[in-house]
């Protein structure tokens, strides 16, 4: 991947703003004012955007998470009604799920990213793109709105009858909000399958693509192909819902049983909507801070469509005890071990990438080794579920929250934070502090074991999840869980606190402060507003780092270091 | 303070089966967690920067390493679903001897019913060394009926039946959970299941005493009468006799001994006659119509309860010949020795009421 670095140094048209006199050079100071903000069409504002968005409602989960962990210190309910209790669960997963974790690795890193490292000047459909974040938005707001209103308290998957004709709350606002989300979510996937397929840089081949664009490529797949039924699923649900027309509750004559299978036809590959972009994360960052090309490329990337395939066809892994068919179990159990096989393969082949390496402890680095632990934790316990006579016992326990909360928050969110300290420089053009990032970093990977691993003994003992009050013997773990939670709390503040820190007072990055291979680090920080101003060409394959020239420069520097 | 469980009770037959394979998992889940943590730690500090060592040549793709690492987990995953797959045929099926128990759900309680009529509330009563079986609807929304020292669970489903069974091995007195988020008072909705010993237990059958400190589970508690003759009861009062039990069988297929076999059906298809097929006829006749017959009989959705249309079907089952539970009785060479003549006693009790009923009941 090369690029004549001199063109963006040198033939860079300076445009002196007439009015302020500073000099717009890059994406940020372009223009100014909010509608240049609210009007942008330049996929690395929206992602900004979608970045401020889910930050707030990461933290709004958060909160809900944190009353759930305070209520579950003594086991009688009694810092919030039960009611209370169930709409604090709800809505933390709602928020988490569909205002958080689905957008947040695509449309913020994706979004300022995939254009970048394909060597494309924008997203194939720049204003679809805006349009996919004020739709996110009026979903937010629907289902904020719904929140302020009174809440709802059907847990995250809605299940009937209990949401169609038992619960008193706000099912159908809620459920638009979500069904909103959904068109923002097949917006996205779609603007990356067409971006990707039509717009790569010359000599870019698909095998030249950094893995990053594999794994978005294979959540574009699922999002385009997934987001639909989950639409559809909830308008049923509002249909008999507000008009009493029988599809999912006995009483009406319909089936409780369906409504699980559309569900989760949706809801089990949108794991892997969350899961495999931060696949492409790691493989990224291992990459970097090995100073490797990554093991078995072709493997890794495979591995990404393989799930996207595969995670079509597990739904029923969640409905074991549901009353479907023990066949249809069989099967989806069968099924559900073959899906952990690519998840492996990617473990295997980023670990040896770190053989025979260069690795430094940069904080990107610190958290693609806490998810690659924590990640493994997580994929093992989902043999537990996969396997018929174990997951009987563990069904809808603690066993279950622990072991997606360790996929999920100990993958998706390390990913996820890895990525931004990452690609911090080349959004802000400046550094984060270090210190603080790996202090933070092991604040997280520390907390977030604690908060979780006495989950998978509670559940194993057979504390059922969703409960307001449990039996006393329960009550130690909980006591170790909700301490880990406000360790974990304090991690997740500390980088909000030093990211808008360092958005003023962080050292300049410079171009590529990483040495990193990759279109976008090839372009300046942060980049222009056409990424490029001269077309790269792509001759070489992605990842072309040797670990003995690194060595070799950093004995270099050290030896200047002591000469001085 | 630090006197609290790390492992829960083992209280049933499949138990011990369950905990083997989730061991096994353990061991699986930790021997491949530090392999790879102790494979980061080790390359992380071998290859760190400015470290001295050999990084010559290094392997970025190799087709053996990713067949070992595709082929390996693909035989321990293999090993694992023929393992889980095999316990859990164990769990679902239950044993042709299971002594049945009824169970309704509703927000935010459980309701079981013996055979014999007993009926208790958030409290289950069973013998050791017995299996049992525990066929639930629920009245409302989704509940799940689930006993962590058996290892077993089922959801339990508005609008139709459900089963799960257990074979308790421990004496003693154990926690039962509703695992499926009902609503308010989900967390509520839990209950012990008391297991006794056989003796013990035909004691608090006959006087609703001896329950290992109950206070709720006054057995008997409501009609006193076996299910089956409630049942009958409730045949008589709604009319279903002067069809069913008529002399011919023109207007209407007769009942005793269909349980359980097949039924031709006017479109052709055969079915089994099992505890749904029983309870759909009796809610929406016309939804299958046995050949040979109009779709007359009225439709009692909405208009019977769940639990007594579960002792017209425990009644519908009693007029199959031979009474199920009967040979269940002598069948249970589990049953300790002494208990022996106790238990036959008392399942055979439970299946002359019916045989009983059945005579009067076809006058």
């Amino acid at each position: 991947m090369e690029m004549d670095r001199t063109v963006v140094a040198e033939e860079r048209p300076t445009i002196i703003d007439t009015v302020t006199g500073a000099i717009r050079e890059n994406y940020l100071n372009a223009n100014y004012g909010l509608k240049s903000w609210f009007l942008t069409v330049d996929h690395k504002r929206i992602a900004i955007l979608y970045l401020i968005s889910i930050t707030l409602f990461f933290f709004l989960g958060g909160s809900f998470a944190v009353m759930i962990r305070l209520e579950l210190i003594t086991p009688q309910g009694d810092l919030v009604q039960a009611e209370t209790y169930n709409k604090l669960f709800t809505m933390h997963g709602i928020v988490m799920v569909f205002f958080f974790l689905i957008p947040s690795i695509p449309a913020v890193l994706g979004n300022f990213l995939v254009p970048i490292m394909i060597g494309a000047r924008d997203m194939a459909f720049p204003r679809l793109n805006l349009a996919s974040w004020y739709i996110y938005v009026v979903g937010g707001l629907f289902t904020l709105g719904a929140m302020i209103a009174g809440g709802i308290d059907t847990g995250w998957t809605f299940y009937t009858p209990y949401s169609t004709s038992f619960s008193n709350t706000y099912v159908i606002a809620t459920g638009l909000g979500i069904f909103v989300v959904g068109f923002s979510s097949i917006l996205t996937g779609l603007n990356f399958i067409v971006t990707i397929h039509k717009m790569r840089a010359p000599g870019l081949t698909w095998f030249r693509l950094p893995l990053f664009i594999w794994s978005n490529y294979a959540t574009s797949i699922i999002m385009v192909l997934g987001t639909p039924v989950i639409a559809v699923t909830i308008l049923l649900v509002a249909l008999e819902r507000g008009l009493h027309i029988g599809i999912f509750d006995p009483a009406l004559g319909g089936d409780p049983i369906l409504f699980q299978h559309l569900f989760w036809f949706y809801s089990h590959p949108a794991v892997y909507i969350m899961i495999l972009p931060a696949m492409g994360v790691i493989s990224e960052l291992v990459a970097c801070f090995s100073r490797r090309r990554v093991f078995g490329y072709k493997f890794v990337a495979f591995a990404s469509l393989g799930i996207a395939v595969i995670g079509f066809l597990v739904w029923g892994h969640h409905m074991f005890v549901s009353g479907q068919s023990s066949y249809a179990g069989m099967i989806f159990s069968f099924l559900s071990f073959i899906v952990a096989i690519p998840s492996a393969i990617k473990v295997f082949n980023w670990t040896a990438t770190m053989y025979k390496g260069s690795i430094s402890y940069d904080t990107p680095m610190l958290y693609v080794m806490g998810f690659i632990g924590l990640f493994t934790i997580g994929g093992l316990t989902g043999l537990f579920l996969a396997c018929l006579g174990v997951d009987i016992h563990v069904h809808d326990t603690y066993f279950i929250v622990a072991h997606f909360h360790y996929i999920m928050v100990g993958g998706t969110i390390m990913a996820y934070l890895g990525g931004i300290h990452f690609w911090w420089p080349k959004i802000t053009g400046r550094m984060y502090p270090e210190g603080w990032g790996k202090f933070s970093a092991l604040l997280i990977f520390v907390g977030f074991n604690l908060t979780f691993f006495p989950q998978f003994l509670l559940g194993y003992l057979g504390m059922p999840r969703r409960y307001y009050a449990y039996p006393q013997e329960f009550q130690v773990l909980n006591v170790m869980s909700s301490a880990g939670a406000s360790v974990l709390g304090v991690g997740y503040l500390l980088p909000l606190v030093y990211f808008l820190w360092s958005l003023r007072y962080g050292r300049i990055a410079g171009s590529n402060p990483w040495k990193a291979t990759g279109l976008e680090w090839q372009t300046s920080s942060p980049p222009p507003t056409e990424n490029f101003l001269a077309t790269p060409v792509v001759t070489e394959e992605p990842y072309q780092y040797s670990p003995e020239e690194t060595e070799a420069e950093y004995a270099m520097t050290k030896k200047e270091n002591v000469n001085v | 303070m630090w006197d609290f469980p790390l492992f829960p009770e083992q209280a049933s037959t499949v138990a011990g089966r369950v905990d083997s394979l989730y061991f096994f998992l353990v061991t699986i889940t930790i021997v491949f967690s530090l392999l790879i943590a102790f494979a980061i730690a080790f390359f992380a500090i071998k290859y760190r920067r400015g470290n001295n060592v050999d990084r010559s040549n290094p392997l970025s793709e190799s087709k053996t390493m990713e067949a070992v690492w595709i082929g390996v987990p693909l035989v321990i995953v293999m090993i694992i679903f023929f393992w889980g797959t095999n316990v859990y045929f164990t769990i679902v099926r239950a044993p042709k001897q299971a002594e049945d128990v009824y169970a309704t759900g509703k927000q935010w309680m459980w309701k079981f019913q013996h055979i014999g009529g007993q009926r208790e509330i958030n409290e289950l009563h069973v013998p050791v060394g017995k299996p049992i079986r525990v066929i639930m609807t629920s009245e409302d929304v989704i509940h799940s009926l689930y006993f962590p020292s058996f290892r077993v669970k089922q959801d339990v489903l508005p609008g139709r039946y459900t089963q799960l069974w257990f074979e308790p091995n421990k004496p003693g007195t154990y926690h039962i959970f509703c695992a499926e988020y009902c609503g308010l008072q989900h967390s509520g909705m839990i209950g012990r299941v008391v297991v006794m010993d056989p003796v013990s237990y035909q004691r608090w059958l006959s006087t609703g005493k001896g329950g290992g400190g109950s206070t709720t589970g006054d057995a008997g508690t409501g009609s006193g009468e076996s299910m089956a003759s409630a049942g009958e009861k409730i045949f008589q009062q709604q009319g279903c006799a002067s069809c069913h039990m008529a002399d011919d069988a023109t207007r209407a297929p007769q009942l005793k001994g269909l349980f359980g076999t097949q039924v031709a059906l006017k479109n052709g298809e055969t079915i089994t006659a099992d505890e749904q097929y029983i309870r759909e006829s009796i809610l929406r006749s016309g939804a299958k119509i046995v050949e040979g017959y109009e779709p007359v009989m009225p439709v009692y959705q909405g208009r019977i309860s769940e639990e007594d249309l579960m002792q017209l079907l425990v009644y519908v089952k009693s007029l199959a010949a031979p009474a199920k539970n009967q040979s269940g009785g002598t069948q249970s060479a589990t049953v300790p020795g002494t208990a022996t003549g106790e238990q036959a006693r008392g399942t055979a009790q439970h299946a002359d009421v019916p045989a009983a009923n059945a005579k009067s009941g076809s006058k």
